[in-house]
């Protein structure tokens, strides 16, 4: 009875993990690698500890630094797994039209990819024009994934979201099951959270 | 060792069941059909209950039960860029509606965010000013029912004495809300 158990268990996530709402804005571009395992890196970081620092280059031609925000903002940093996938293509647009909940909470975001500079621009263009930064780990492939221990075994990233303070310290870590979108209210929790 | 086999076959069954529901499902309602039937969650604020012409009581309510002769349906969600850059136009139907005497009582609107909590269908209704309900579809149990359609969709609904038949059922932007609007009130046998 265990085993169905488990395989009924398994039955109803397939189902209720395999959903998403796939913009019109995509067309029929967006590949879809079915389910994948929710989690699938040893995370290198915790709560509490200075973010491993990077320099990334954006889509929008900007060399950008984690260490550019040190003492002036709080930034969120945004790993999705990759371009023109599911739920990632259904993350980034919510948060293009929340900026006013990040510039009230005194902090900036910063979206990153494994992907090349050309890929995310294509992509991020069915987006609208994006308010942050994108930014892309390309090559060295997925240095900076690695370094926060989010780069899973086939060289995408894991869907995982890090707020770091002002002060360069890890405040929140959500490393999410790859086959479902973070709930945005979580994250919004945790950015008030800083500035109690 | 009989248990065993019966536990398994059983759960070849339920994933066969299920992929059987799934693709009957996974199709948009068709015009000239009824709307399938489905729970969407109640409103909790009484100038949206007093919109929809719904009574407080329980947590869910029918499309049928509106007090309408037209429901239109927005399939979105606040993470669609297309459904984000269409709000604009979907408000304007809605005034459209509203400040219409000959229809404002008759035609209503509801958004359904699919996959959105209601945290996000309420970051989507204050960040556009949308009059309308906006009903939360957490776990996509609605967007399934309604064909995993892509966002945004739209679907009209004519109610007749508690039935409901599909009068529009498309992907993408309205565009011309007039002919839109015209349209269904056409199809409705609205004067």
């Amino acid at each position: 009875m265990k085993k169905t158990a488990i395989l009924l268990a398994l039955v109803v996530c397939f189902f209720a993990c395999s959903a998403y709402a796939a913009s019109d804005a995509f067309k029929n571009n967006i590949y879809n690698p079915g389910e994948l395992q929710p989690i699938d890196s040893v995370l290198k970081v915790k709560v509490g500890q200075i973010a491993p620092d990077f320099t990334l280059k954006s889509i929008s031609g900007k060399t950008v630094s984690l260490q550019d925000f040190r003492d002036r903002k709080n930034v969120v940093v945004s790993f999705v797994p990759a371009a023109w996938t599911p739920v990632c293509s259904d993350q980034w647009p919510g948060y293009n039209i929340i900026a006013d909940i990040f510039t009230s909470n005194d902090s900036v975001l910063l979206g990153i990819t494994v992907d090349n500079i050309p890929t995310l621009f294509s992509w991020t263009n069915q987006m609208g024009k994006l308010w942050f930064e994108v930014l892309s780990d390309f090559w060295p492939h997925g240095t900076v994934a690695a370094s926060f221990g989010v780069l899973r075994s086939d060289g995408t990233a894991e869907r995982a979201l890090f707020v770091i303070d002002k002060k360069g310290l890890i405040r929140y870590i959500d490393i999410h099951n790859i086959n479902q979108r973070p709930r945005l209210e979580d994250l919004v929790r945790e950015l008030e959270k800083l500035n109690k | 060792m009989f248990k065993k086999i019966f536990g398994l076959a059983t759960a070849m069954l339920v994933i066969f069941m299920a992929n059987v529901t799934g693709a009957a499902e996974n199709t948009a309602p068709p015009v000239g059909r009824p709307l399938p039937e489905m729970e969407l969650l109640l409103p909790n604020n009484s100038g949206e209950l007093k919109y929809l012409g719904l009574r407080s009581s329980g947590k869910t309510f029918q499309i049928s039960q509106i007090k309408a002769r037209i429901v239109i349906l927005q399939i979105y969600s606040m993470y669609c860029p297309y459904c984000q850059a269409e709000a604009p136009n979907v408000n304007r139907l809605s005034g459209l509606i509203e400040n219409n005497p000959a229809l404002k009582d008759q035609v209503k609107i509801i958004g359904i965010g699919a996959g959105n909590t209601a945290f996000e269908v309420g970051t989507y209704k204050r960040k556009y000013a949308v009059a309308f309900p906006l009903i939360p579809d957490e776990d996509f149990k609605i967007h399934k029912i309604m064909g995993e359609v892509r966002t945004p969709y739209f679907i009209a609904v004519k109610i007749t004495g508690g039935h409901t038949e599909v009068i529009y059922s498309r992907l993408g932007a309205l565009e011309n809300i007039d002919l839109f609007l015209a349209g269904l009130v056409r199809s409705a046998g609205l004067k």
